[in-house]
Parts: C-alpha cells; sequence; structure tokens
C-alpha cells in the first residue's frame, strides 16, 4: 500500500504523518505542493499539520488552490482515501471536500496539549479499531480550530453518522464537540488532532497508532 | 483601477477576536460600545478592464470562505 503526504511551504507534521503511516507498514511518498500530478498508484493521501503558506489569507486557504489540491480533489472524488490532520483538515474544509470551517479558537489561545477524545463512529477504515463511545488521548496544536458550520450541515453530520471524534472537554468553542468528521463516502477524515503524534512510546501515547495500523490492514484488503 | 474587498465574518458567526477587542474597548472607559466585529479590507490594483463581476469570482474562489464570510466590493 502506499501513501503519499503532501507538503506545503510551512507544513511541519509532513514527517510525523510519514512515520505515522510508515509504521503501519504503507509505503510513503512525500510530495511537493507544486506537483501537478500524485504518484501512480496512491491508495491514501495524508494532508499534514502546519502552517501552510504561514496560515496567510485564512488557515489552509492558499495551500487549498495549490496545484497538487487540485489532484486530491480528483482522488477523493474518484472515492480515494484522504486524511487531513489539523492543518490538513483545515485545507480540506477549504478544498470544500469537507463541509463546514475553522474558525479561531474561542478562547483565542493557540492550545497545545493531550485532550480526551471520545470516539463518536466506529464504522469507517480510520476508526474501526476503536470501539464506539470509547474515550482515547490524543494531543492537539492549534489556534484555530473550531470547528463551524450550519445547523443543516451539522444535524446532517449526525444523522449520517460521520461525527468521527468528539472533545470529551471542549477545548476551542468546536460545535458540538467536533474533533473531526467524515466525508459521505466515509472515505475521507479530517481532524484537529493529531494522531501522529501519538504512535510511539517515545511519544507517551499509542492511542493514535491504532487509527494507523488499522487503515493499513483495510487497505490492504480492499 | 482599484478594487477594494470587505470581508467580514457573517453574522450568526462567532467572532472570539470582535469580543476581546470590545472587552479591551469597555476596559478603556468606552461603555457606549455595544458591539465589534473584526473583518479584513483586501486592495486590489487592476488592469484596466477588469470588472466587479472578475473580483467576484476572485472572492468566491480565494479571498472570502462563503462558508463562515460575506463580502463586499468597491471599484475606483
Amino acid at each position: 500500500m502506499k501513501a503519499a503526504v503532501i507538503v506545503f511551504p510551512g507544513s511541519n507534521c509532513d514527517r510525523d504523518l510519514a512515520e505515522g503511516f510508515r509504521k503501519a507498514g504503507l509505503e510513503v511518498q512525500r510530495v511537493w505542493h507544486k506537483d501537478t500530478a500524485l504518484p501512480e498508484g496512491i491508495d491514501i493521501v495524508g494532508i499534514p499539520g502546519g502552517f501552510s503558506f504561514g496560515d496567510y489569507l485564512r488557515c489552509g486557504a492558499i495551500a487549498a488552490n495549490s496545484p497538487i489540491c487540485r489532484e486530491v480533489k480528483v482522488h477523493a472524488d474518484r472515492g480515494g482515501y484522504v486524511l487531513g490532520v489539523c492543518n490538513g483538515f483545515q485545507v480540506l474544509t477549504e478544498t470544500r471536500i469537507l463541509p463546514g470551517a475553522l474558525l479561531r479558537n474561542a478562547g483565542l489561545k493557540y492550545i497545545c496539549r493531550s485532550v480526551g477524545l471520545t470516539v463518536t463512529e466506529s464504522q469507517s477504515v480510520f476508526t474501526r479499531s476503536y470501539d464506539a463511545g470509547e474515550t482515547i488521548r490524543i494531543p492537539i496544536a492549534h489556534h484555530d480550530g473550531n470547528y463551524t458550520a450550519d445547523t443543516a450541515t451539522l444535524d446532517l453530520l449526525e444523522a449520517e453518522n460521520r461525527v468521527a471524534f468528539r472533545y470529551t472537554d471542549n477545548p476551542n468553542g468546536s460545535h458540538r464537540d467536533i474533533a473531526g468528521i467524515l466525508s459521505d463516502n466515509r472515505r475521507v477524515l479530517g481532524m484537529m488532532p493529531h494522531p501522529e503524534r501519538a504512535c510511539d512510546p517515545s511519544q507517551g501515547n499509542e492511542d493514535g497508532a491504532r487509527l494507523f495500523a488499522h487503515l493499513a490492514t483495510e487497505l490492504a484488503s480492499a | 483601477m482599484k478594487a477594494r474587498v470587505h470581508v467580514m465574518l457573517k453574522d450568526g458567526v462567532l467572532d472570539p477576536q470582535g469580543e476581546a477587542v470590545r472587552h479591551a474597548l469597555l476596559g478603556l472607559g468606552f461603555g457606549t460600545v455595544g458591539g465589534v466585529r473584526q473583518g479584513k479590507v483586501i486592495e486590489l490594483d487592476l488592469a484596466d478592464g477588469a470588472t466587479e463581476a472578475d473580483v467576484t469570482e476572485m472572492c468566491e474562489k480565494l479571498l472570502a470562505n462563503t462558508v463562515i464570510e460575506s463580502y463586499s466590493i468597491q471599484m475606483s
């Protein structure tokens, strides 16, 4: 199985995300934002955290209009798998691959710490290793993680069981405690917390490793 | 020619920065301040012949995120 991790100027979690995929057994290629095609035979695209283009204009807005993101959209529209973490989640909303938007944290502060997440939905390749309702701990590190969408969109996400993770103790004002959402075909996951930072004993927490490990297993059997 | 684009968070979208500014103004004794909304202004230098429709397209594609923001355009 092959993963592509997109690199923008200002990405700073691309190596960590690549390592998360690699440890799970995927072959990983990092792909520059100016590239106009994804490598052949890619199973999943990872969009990493960081501050792409310095967060100028809006977080993820410039990255979402980069040449490679047109290809990521084609890949997602074709039913390809995509994982966007933190700034990657912001990029996915800016490309409209996922609905809603990420606003400035309600408390205005950048928050960097480990938080509790409830796995709201376990029926996806990303979350099937967790039990629905299980609480895990994953680090967050963001200034703009306040998930916002209109009421109709939020109701739809809940009705279709597309809220993958909720904060147990909402740190940023996100509507309905949302920390991560799935696309309507459940093959795209955007989340503010960083599972790649909870993948190794040296990180003090391996709750995120299960996401990558199970993803690799399911992609291999698909 | 020039265009000036105002981008604001839509009504009903929480604006924590505007709220912080409101608190600061109240702290300075400006008791008349009821609410503050903070947005941004983008000035564009355009080639002759550019139209408001062009700028609208720029707003829709990049300058504003219409999920959370509204925009207005002044051409001059």
